[in-house]
């Protein structure tokens, strides 16, 4: 027989106790990613030449480039320039950077989905730039973008077992090392995968669900003329 | 630049793996798009259970299951072969999902149109359909094969010689220029990425002649 239930089982506790390493950093690396994309995003469409242009092209190679080896580059090379962080540390800052990229342009398509009318009608009313922004801009673009954001939060935690490869020991490096001690791989890996599919899958439904229910209040409040 | 050539060597096989791996994927992705649409409940049933499973775990558990778990149930695969499958079965996933919303996107019309029109269901798909689909998959298509170039940076884990590899090899004889080394790394991805980019646009260009 190639699986062995009780074997199976004795993992289980251990595997279950490298979750929350798994689950801080995805969240911290997501409060991260929402912090540093807004900004990122306010200055890709901002007019300003010099400013949206290198933040452009440096979103778009962090972008286009693997997280594993921005990964090593923070965690081996910037010791050389002085600057030294633990493997958490360097996982949330690499994951948080690389996604932060992905939010700027969630934030931009929220920003740009704001009607031309209601900039207009701001400034008709004369409101400053910040009330405009705060008041008017910002509200109606951040709900249309929860969902998305949702889905950026699965994919992120899906994303910690690259942070194994500068030696965190998360759920992928803690069943590696099971593996290891007992020649078993076969139990530890699908218990990660199962793992995994059990922690995402509903995540995933969730957002399913809130993205219809927004929906339908957006139709609902497009119907009552708001 | 002496560091160049020892990665571009590795390079070549990320990018064997990203050519065939795409191939696999692009075939998963209509067979399970297909799939997901599919008249009887059981196509249905497997393709929802495959797409989910591998959507839901994550790329590199995936990696290492086929590398590491498979040789316990007697089923060998070389590294190279457990690449191409896991990543081509993932992003097969994924494009499956946009090539079903992309087929459900095509206005009923269009379908209703070409029954009436007396088509058979292949003629359909292939001269109204798929056509139509085609051009709305593009987008969804282009990103993917972007974050499928970035997977094959995974397959160092499994001990392929990949770009990573000759890097990290590269790295432990000139460690004090390690930081060099990585940033000719992440150039070399850049500049392949933005080949795929524009090669993806042409596409597109190409998909929208004669259609305004």
């Amino acid at each position: 027989m190639w699986w062995d239930w009780n074997y199976a089982w004795s993992i289980v506790p251990e595997l279950l106790r490298a979750i929350p390493i798994t689950l801080a950093a995805t969240l911290e690396g997501f409060v991260l990613a929402c912090l540093l994309g807004l900004p990122m995003a306010l200055a890709k469409r901002s007019q300003l030449r010099w400013l949206s242009w290198p933040v452009t092209a440096i979103a778009e190679f962090i972008r286009c480039t693997p997280l594993i080896i921005q990964l090593f580059f923070y965690y081996y090379a910037l010791p050389s320039f002085g600057i030294v962080m633990s493997a958490m540390t360097t996982g949330v800052i690499g994951l948080g950077l690389h996604y932060s990229t992905y939010l700027a342009e969630v934030y931009r398509s929220g920003i740009d989905s704001v009607p031309r009318g209601q900039w207009e009608a701001s400034r008709a009313l004369n409101f400053s730039r910040g009330h405009t922004w705060l008041r008017i801009v910002l509200p109606q673009s951040v709900p249309p973008t929860i969902p998305v954001m949702g889905n950026y939060l699965i994919v992120m935690f899906k994303e910690t077992p690259t942070l194994s490869a500068i030696t965190l020991v998360e759920l992928l490096t803690t069943a590696k090392n099971i593996g290891s001690q007992s020649f078993r791989y076969l139990e530890a890996f699908t218990l990660v995968g199962i793992l995994f599919l059990i922690m995402s899958y509903p995540s995933a439904w969730l957002v399913r669900k809130l993205e219809v229910h927004l929906g339908r209040r957006e139709r609902r409040a497009a119907s009552h003329g708001r | 630049m002496q560091f160049v050539t020892p990665l571009l060597e590795g390079l070549k096989v990320n990018l064997e793996i990203l050519v065939v791996s795409t191939l696999l994927a692009f075939l998963m992705a209509f067979l399970a798009g297909f799939g997901r649409l599919a008249k009887y409940r059981v196509v249905r049933g497997i393709t929802l259970v495959y797409v989910e499973v591998f959507r839901g775990t994550s790329l590199l558990v995936q990696l290492f299951w086929m590398y590491f778990a498979l040789p316990a149930m007697h089923v060998n695969v070389s590294a190279m072969a457990a690449a191409i499958i896991a990543l081509g079965l993932n992003y097969g996933a994924y494009g499956s999902e946009v090539v079903r919303s992309c087929l459900l996107a095509v206005p009923k019309g269009q379908t209703e149109a070409s029954i009436a029109l007396n088509m058979t269901y292949p003629l359909r798909m292939r001269r109204i359909i798929l056509p139509q689909a085609w051009r709305m998959m593009l987008p969804g298509f282009g990103n993917l094969q972007i974050e499928l170039l970035k997977g094959t940076s995974l397959v160092y884990l499994i001990t392929l010689a990949d770009i990573t590899y000759k890097g990290m090899i590269l790295r432990s004889a000139n460690i004090s220029q390690q930081s060099l080394i990585f940033a000719w790394m992440l150039v070399i991805y850049f500049v392949v990425a933005y080949a795929l980019v524009l090669l993806i646009r042409y596409f597109e260009r190409r998909a929208a002649v004669g259609r305004g």
